[in-house]
């Protein structure tokens, strides 16, 4: 396709919720249906716009948690002061519609010829482009090694718990700790990341992904590590930038 | 406020320049640092977006959005190289 041809078609279209999964008290997971959605690469988001009766608009962006390939999902975490996380985490049921655009990014994505080894770091609900970098490494059966550190406030506070392979992640838990917890208890610090990223001397690619603060203190740790910063990439997400 | 970086007005960016911009290459027109758009500090929540050089936090470029109508303010660039982005998806 002609570049010109695709220029300035990033559109809003009505996204139909087929799917609600309930992944901890706060977050939850949407699988959407986006007449004409052309597919995405692990990492890229959409934005959210909803339109009150009044026509007051409110958008936020969510990374996208599938695979390539897969129905696009997002996952979002409720914030108790948001426009829009209350009404996705709360009201919305498959058959409900609301608009999107996307997919949008080409920074902070993986494709499967970018190789690795990969080092993921995922704050809160950061996890969710891991999720889709990881589901497209099994789905291709890609041989590239990846490592996810993950930090989360309490153990129900993890989300797709159940799906994260206990081989390829570590969990750490900032808050709280159920008995008998053997993992990390502490926020990501150097000596953390010493622990459990790859070496330096393995060329890593890392992505990583959280509140601002978990993001700007784990890639200055990686770089620190001795990792090349044009291989660490980084989202931040805050309290008004959905994600 | 919360600084974020590019990646937040991603989608933004694609609607104003009709094309992926993250990958773009933003120069400082106070201090010369050069990256791309997606490793900017960027500021959502004022009554228009704010990007800031990561390195000297000189503003960049400023996005206000009315309707839908946004007011582009590019001033505080130096150059914006489009060339970083050319292997996307977007313009394949």
């Amino acid at each position: 396709m002609a570049g010109a041809a695709v220029l300035g078609r990033l559109t809003w279209r009505v996204a139909t919720v087929t799917r609600v999964v309930e992944e901890t008290p706060r977050v939850r997971t949407l699988e959407l249906e986006i007449p004409g959605w052309s597919g995405h690469i692990a990492g890229q988001h959409v934005d959210v716009r909803l339109t009150a009766e009044d026509g007051y608009r409110a958008e936020r962006a969510y990374s996208l948690a599938s695979a390539p390939g897969e129905a696009p999902v997002i996952t979002v975490e409720r914030l108790e002061d948001g426009e829009v996380s209350p009404y996705l985490t709360q009201e919305v049921r498959p058959g409900d519609a609301f608009e999107v655009r996307g997919p949008i990014g080409g920074y902070f994505v993986w494709r499967p010829d970018d190789g690795g080894p990969l080092f993921l770091a995922a704050g809160g609900s950061g996890v969710a482009p891991m999720r889709a970098i990881l589901r497209q490494r099994r789905n291709i059966m890609s041989e590239v090694r990846a490592r996810l550190l993950y930090s989360s406030r309490t153990i129900e506070d993890v989300i797709y718990r159940a799906e994260l392979d206990e081989e390829e992640v570590v969990h750490t838990l900032t808050r709280a700790q159920p008995p008998g917890w053997t993992g990390y208890a502490r926020r990501v610090d150097a000596d953390l990341l010493r622990k459990v990223a790859w070496p330096a001397g393995d060329v890593p690619l890392a992505f990583v992904c959280g509140p601002t603060s978990f993001v700007e203190s784990v890639a200055a740790g990686l770089v620190e590590l001795g990792y090349a910063p044009g291989r660490v990439k980084t989202e931040r997400f805050g309290a008004t930038g959905g994600r | 406020m919360e600084r974020l970086d590019g990646n937040a007005i991603g989608g933004m960016l694609f609607y104003v320049f009709g094309r992926e911009m993250t990958m773009a290459r933003a120069e400082c027109g106070h201090c010369g640092a050069r990256g791309p758009l997606a490793e900017c500090e960027v500021y959502l929540g004022g009554p228009g977006v704010v990007v800031r050089c990561r390195v000297c936090h000189n503003v960049l470029m400023v996005l206000v959005e009315v309707r839908e109508m946004i007011c582009v303010d590019l001033g505080g660039l130096g150059a914006l190289d489009l060339s970083a982005g050319a292997s996307d998806q977007s313009v394949s």
